[in-house]
């Protein structure tokens, strides 16, 4: 049984026995609550709300702001009530049977208690609320209102520190703001598990700050160079989960600069939503005024992101309103330029030029990796329907055949499997092709969360051990690229020796999970090898692409092996079934092309026309050929902004951002996340316009509003019927490598030049610095000495990085995807597993400088 | 009253030659103990300590033998004794003498306690300060390595331990127990969350016993000589002998090693009386941080129900005489400025009360305080105590509110004044020019809370 639906995780819903309740009495309420519930908990349940600064749920209680003082009798041994001698920190008490407690309602001394406190909490908080961020959302203004006095006794000069402090581009310090709650810290540590800040110096000067030098007042000492060139950001410590601590924060004490000073709470206007930048669609919270997005909050959803998000979610929304966003209609002219058009003058052309191209060889369609399920429905159908053809491929990034098979096998059309909640309860969990802090995003906090609470081993099939894995507690088995499927092969228990063996072993434990990322479709047999051992081990499998559209890519059938509900292009039954349902005839028959195959076809001009999504050129696999091909045939662009597709396209229609639209994400659990528009706009989205197109060309798609395409999402439903079988690929033969030459691995990191984080200058600063890795054989082999500069390269070119010794296979260099100073595709032209040339670069002291 | 009320256990060997050294202590029946202890049953030993009735030196008073109770059954894992000689209270200056002149007899206890607890690895964690201590320490416990007390299979009898000595990083916090355990890891030193108590998740998370310098320097007399002899000196419940430190206003300042429940007035006699020509104004009992006496307290019993009774407590038998020409709202406004200097931030009620008492303190004596001030100092205490998240801030308010129990006059004479009657240099003990108001905000301000 490879598929199972998620209990656990069911957190707050999941049934309590009685015997594990525990009867209490709140300010005269008598409630029963589970054992182990924390007071000040007990009370919210039945909406008693104890004022509290530095208790967090999600958080490990610290009492350290003092806030929440209730009174508190427990019975004692002969039943009597025995009154506790000083009030208690609700937020740090455990309820016991019997206990009777007080609240501020109630208790004339918690009350006092509490209002004491605030004074405390006031004297030296500065009053400058009407120009502070969180002015009007602030749980101290507000709690100041409730249980502060209106006039102060304190006339005494307030403490003041320098203001503000920047702990990175992004996120700004204001100390004299600061209530040393220690969430921020505390979030750090417990759960990004990066402390970037810590509490310095004590009493009334104790602050907040980064580890800097400055601060902590070490004269003549020197910030770590080692540590800081390891991760490369020029700092040791950095954080792609920062910005989660400028939210936690009760005061405007963290701040981010983006959205610093620009605005009121009150003036905002809050959508809740869905982000788009991963495939954990996390809940988000998008606030506007007047139509600007001015920033982006976590939302608060228990069963995905809890209430955290990447700085990535959080900061980079300017790309959906940058300047080259496209507003018209545009069509290539006689003069070869794009002009702006009529909506009608552009369907027209569009329509002539796509009946032109599907009668002479045909057209591909390429929706790309963002799309809703609804938009992504409309590709896979226009392709079927309007366009007569199975070529049709959402996968703008390296693919295989091997994957369309294992995509169709194991994840279109299938029931949940692996959730969230199951990572965090998994006894072993291994990721092959997958860096879970930076191609996972919050996965990494829940998988911290799982090795933290319940001891969740983690092992990361990969060629060196990662930050993000040793804040996992994670165990490497080290594969150089292109080895993967070896070593997956190799984890038997019986036979396989030292971590293998272990590996082997846990995983064969219920409840294991393997993740394997969309990079392995670049390894052949990788994802056989994968399916092998799932089977094997008993293990659960679940696939964890990067980008937020690609899960409901999968099921809306937007690949040419697969029609929509995991029906196969290769079973008839399927066929007849969705023809039935969209009233045609029949559907093509022939499994359609590839991304790759298509964009072949078009450069040898036996495809004359391609429709095309939201696709960065950069970020297939052969850029520069794309390009050109691009220039050859019919392309129809649906796109936000002018890319490299749209400069070479004949017509280009403006499409709606996610901000613009309503629409579903598919988590890469499979879960729907529906999101309306958050800002009003003319803007269509894909779906729109592809029914628009294909009314031009005299089919009715039916997608031309959200409601149709969902009832029609309803009515095509899923599919019983045959499913594919298992992909067996075999692994390739491993190169040779010479001397001066190494295997290139490579991933995206979170923060790169990708092209949704365009227009955010603050986030940017955040993100590493491009390196490359390699080995101390390695490194020594190809003669580097500290302060060169190392020239990795192709026959199309060369990519000249700093670089770090790495515990890592010997003839193995890793560069960053798609970095400032690293595009690996556009500059080198290959991928993961090809053999490339490393040398010294020449002009290193010049870059250098 | 003669010299005979004196008990000198654990400063018996202070005054022999070279007493710190391994081969003095042994001279002088060092080390009998642990012969005797490593010849009973670990859980005798703890029995012998709870039937000495041995109570926490530290200041607390908790039952030794009881805390060590505490400790879970063995599980195989590593359980830890922590020495806190992290002696930082003002006033307090018994452990820096006793582990400075003697400290071979804190490490017999360190090993006897070790080993009563089934621990292998003692921690002693020093005072950074007192670099010199420290120093001795560390030479005393190589000392004793060489000499086969410590280390593999110590005198013959299979049983293994080693000691740390650590050295603090300066901060008074950390003479609290947990602060002292997050500090020894490495980290802030900042107390813990309670529930879980060191005995179940000390230090590394492991059962630990903390104990102060005394109480295990104590364990070995009691193995010696017997836990009836220790139980038969001082009171029924606060049994034995106790170092009682007199400083201040006194004309002979020192360590006085006596039963518990002996009287100031016996150890003043013992001490030469306050300095002459002067009378006693107040005292401390245990330190800065136990509410002030005065003269009408002389005969209290220095044990720790009869202190308590009195409106204060034992603590650590700090003594600290003043005499007459000692401004109160002086003394406990410098007692303030320490608690502010040393408050560790964790907790509101501590960081800001603290900040705020000192403010108001200065003012009423340089001179610019008001009537309503006084008001304000009592509510802020009231605010601070048993709000805070540990002890310290409980021991902030104990000068304040004593003081202004019984000096309130001196107080309101400060504000109607607008100045201090008193001349500070005939308090001192030296020769002694008052600094300008100037010269001392500007001081203050240095390295410290500035606004």
């Amino acid at each position: 049984m490879t598929i199972t639906t998620p209990t656990s995780g069911a957190g707050p819903t999941a049934a309590v026995a009685p015997t594990d309740l525990v009867t209490l009495t709140i300010d005269g309420v008598e409630t029963s609550v589970p054992k182990g519930t924390l007071a000040i908990r007990a009370a919210e349940e039945i909406g008693i709300e104890i004022p509290r600064f530095c208790d967090h749920p999600l958080l490990e209680p610290a009492g350290a702001c003092r806030q929440c003082f209730v009174e508190v009798a427990t019975p004692g041994r002969d039943e009597t009530l025995r009154a506790m001698p000083k009030p208690q920190t609700s937020c740090t008490l455990e309820v016991s049977p019997g206990m009777v407690i007080k609240t501020q309602h109630t208790s004339p001394v918690a009350e006092k208690a509490q209002r004491g406190n605030m004074e405390f909490l006031l004297i030296n908080h500065p009053l400058d609320c009407p120009v502070c961020d969180k002015g009007g959302e602030c749980p101290l203004q507000n709690q100041a209102m409730s249980a502060g006095r209106s006039t102060s006794r304190f006339v005494e000069a307030k403490r003041t520190f320098a203001k503000p402090i920047a702990i990175s581009t992004q996120i700004l310090l204001d100390r004299e703001r600061c209530i040393s709650c220690v969430r921020c810290t505390r979030f750090s540590e417990q759960i990004a598990g990066d402390p970037f800040i810590e509490l310095q110096e004590r009493g009334a000067r104790q602050q907040i700050g980064p580890f800097s030098t400055e601060i902590l007042g070490f004269s003549g000492a020197e910030v770590s160079v080692g540590a800081a060139a390891e991760d490369t950001s020029g700092r040791p410590f950095g954080s792609y989960f920062s910005g989660n601590t400028v939210q936690i924060c009760p005061v405007g004490a963290l701040t981010g600069a983006a959205y610093r000073f620009r605005s009121r709470p009150f003036d905002l206007v809050s959508t809740p939503s869905v982000a788009e930048h991963d495939s954990n669609c996390s809940a988000i919270r998008i606030d506007h005024r007047r139509g600007t997005v001015m920033r982006r909050l976590a939302g608060d959803d228990a069963v995905v992101n809890e209430e955290w998000i990447t700085d990535k979610d959080r900061f980079a929304f300017a790309w959906q309103s940058a300047p080259d966003r496209i507003k018209t209609p545009l069509v290539r002219g006689e003069d070869g330029e794009l002009h702006p058009a009529s909506w009608a003058e552009a369907l027209d052309a569009a329509a002539a030029g796509l009946r032109k191209a599907r009668a002479a060889g045909g057209v591909g369609v390429l929706p790309g990796g963002r799309l809703t399920l609804e938009d992504a429905y409309a590709y896979a159908k226009f392709a079927r329907v309007v366009l007569g053809t199975n070529d049709v491929d959402f996968r703008a990034r390296p693919h295989s055949a091997e994957e369309a098979e294992f995509l169709a096998h194991r994840v279109a059309g299938a029931p949940m499997g692996v959730t969230f909640a199951d990572l965090e309860t998994a006894p072993a969990v291994l990721l092959v092709g997958f860096e879970p802090e930076e191609e996972g995003g919050v996965v990494f906090l829940r998988l911290r969360k799982g090795v933290l609470a319940a001891g969740t081993r983690v092992f990361s099939l990969a060629p060196f051990a990662s930050r993000g894995l040793e804040r996992l507690d994670g165990t490497l088995l080290s594969a150089a690229p292109g080895t993967e499927p070896e070593v997956l092969d190799a984890l038997k228990a019986r036979s396989a020796k030292g971590e293998l063996a272990r590996a082997a072993a846990s995983l064969a434990a219920a409840g294991a999970v393997i993740l394997v990322g969309e990079r392995l479709a670049g390894i052949p047999g990788a994802l056989s090898a994968a399916l092998r051992l799932a089977k094997r081990s008993g293990a659960r499998l679940a696939w964890i692409p990067r980008r937020a559209g690609e899960r409901a890519a999968v099921e809306a059938g937007a690949l040419p092996n697969l029609l929509p509900g995991g029906r196969l292009v290769s079973d008839a039954h399927a066929r007849v079934d969705l023809a039935a349902a969209w009233e045609v005839e029949s559907l093509p028959r022939a499994v359609g092309r590839s991304t790759g195959a298509i964009l072949s076809a078009a450069a040898k001009g036996t495809l004359d026309g391609l429709v095309i999504g939201g696709v960065e050129v950069a970020d297939l696999p052969r850029p520069v050929f794309t390009e050109r091909t691009l220039e050859k045939a019919f392309v129809v662009s649906l796109e936000v902004r002018a890319s490299a597709v749209t400069a070479r396209a004949d017509v280009v229609f403006p499409v709606a951002p996610p901000v613009e639209k309503a629409g579903t994400f598919l988590t890469w659990e499979g879960r729907p996340r529906p999101f309306g528009s958050a800002i009003a706009s003319t803007a269509m989205a894909d779906h729109q316009v592809l029914a628009a197109l294909a009314g031009s060309l005299g089919v009715a798609l039916g997608t031309g509003s959200l409601a149709e395409v969902q009832a029609e999402l309803q009515q095509v439903g899923g599919w019983d019927g045959a499913r594919a079988a298992a992909p067996d690929v075999d692994p390739a033969t491993p190169p040779s490598v010479a001397d001066g030459q190494a295997v290139l691995a490579t991933w995206h990191l979170m923060l790169d030049a990708g092209r949704l984080q365009d227009g955010e200058q603050f986030l940017a600063g955040t993100a590493k610095r491009a390196v490359a890795r390699v080995s101390a054989g390695t490194a020594a082999a190809v003669g580097l000495k500290a302060d060169d500069l190392l020239d990795v390269d192709t026959a199309a070119g060369t990519i000249t990085l700093p670089w770090v010794v790495t515990e890592m296979p010997d003839h193995v260099v890793w560069v960053p995807t798609n970095s400032a100073g690293s595009a690996v595709r556009a500059t080198l032209g290959v991928d993961a597993g090809t053999v490339v040339g490393l040398s010294v670069a020449e002009s290193a002291t010049e870059m250098t400088a | 009253m003669s010299a005979d009320i004196l008990t000198p256990v654990l400063s018996a060997r202070w005054d022999t030659k070279r007493s710190w050294t391994l081969a003095t202590y042994e001279a002088n029946g060092g080390y009998a103990g642990l012969r005797t202890a490593l010849g009973m049953d670990q859980a005798a030993v703890v029995e012998a300590v709870k039937a000495s009735g041995l109570r926490g030196r530290g200041g607390a008073g908790f039952p030794t033998g009881m805390k060590w109770g505490f400790l879970p059954a063995p599980d195989g894992g590593p359980r830890y004794l922590v020495v806190n000689a992290d002696e930082s209270e003002p006033g307090t200056c018994k452990d820096i003498p006793l582990m400075l002149a003697s400290p071979q007899l804190l490490l017999e206890g360190v090993i006897i306690s070790s080993y009563a607890i089934d621990c292998h690895h003692a921690f002693i964690y020093v005072r950074g300060e007192v670099l010199h201590v420290y120093r001795r320490v560390l030479r005393a416990v190589e000392e004793a390595y060489r000499r086969g007390y410590l280390g593999r299979n110590i005198l013959g009898s299979g049983y293994d331990l080693d000691v740390t000595v650590h050295a603090g990083a300066g901060a008074y916090i950390c003479g609290e127990e947990t602060a002292l355990l997050d500090s020894l890891e490495g980290l802030r030193g900042q107390p813990r969350l309670k529930p879980p108590f060191p005995a179940v998740e000390g230090l590394y998370s492991r059962p630990t016993a903390v104990n102060n310098v005394e109480s295990i320097a104590s364990v070995s007399g009691i193995i010696t000589r017997g836990a009836a002899w220790f139980a038969s000196l001082g009171t029924p419940k606060s049994t034995g002998h106790a170092l009682f430190s007199l400083s201040g206003h006194v004309t002979r300042p020192g360590q006085y090693e006596a039963p518990l429940g002996v009287t100031l007035r016996e150890l003043l006699e013992l001490a030469g009386g306050v300095r002459a020509g002067h009378e006693l104004k107040f005292w401390t009992p245990g330190g800065s941080s136990t509410p002030l006496l005065t003269a009408e307290h002389l005969d209290i019993a220095l044990d720790y129900e009869s202190v308590g009774e009195a409106g204060s407590m034992l603590g650590t038998r700090a003594l600290q005489i003043f005499d007459e020409t000692t401004c109160a709202v002086r003394a406990i406004a410098r007692w303030t400025k320490f608690y502010e200097h040393e408050s560790c931030g964790k907790c509101t009620p501590c960081r800001e009360g603290t900040f705020w008492l000192r403010r108001i303190l200065d003012r009423i004596e340089g001179g610019t305080g008001t009537m309503d001030d006084l008001d304000v100092l009592l509510d802020t205490c009231d605010n601070i105590l048993g709000r805070a998240f540990c002890a310290l801030g409980d021991a902030a308010t104990s000068p304040i509110l004593s003081g202004l129990q019984f000096f309130r006059a001196e107080f309101e004479e400060h504000i109607t004044r607008h100045g201090c009657p008193f001349d500070p240099a005939a308090a001192a003990l030296f020769e002694y020019t008052s600094r300008s108001r100037e010269n001392e905000v500007a001081l203050s301000g240095a390295g410290t809370v500035g606004a």
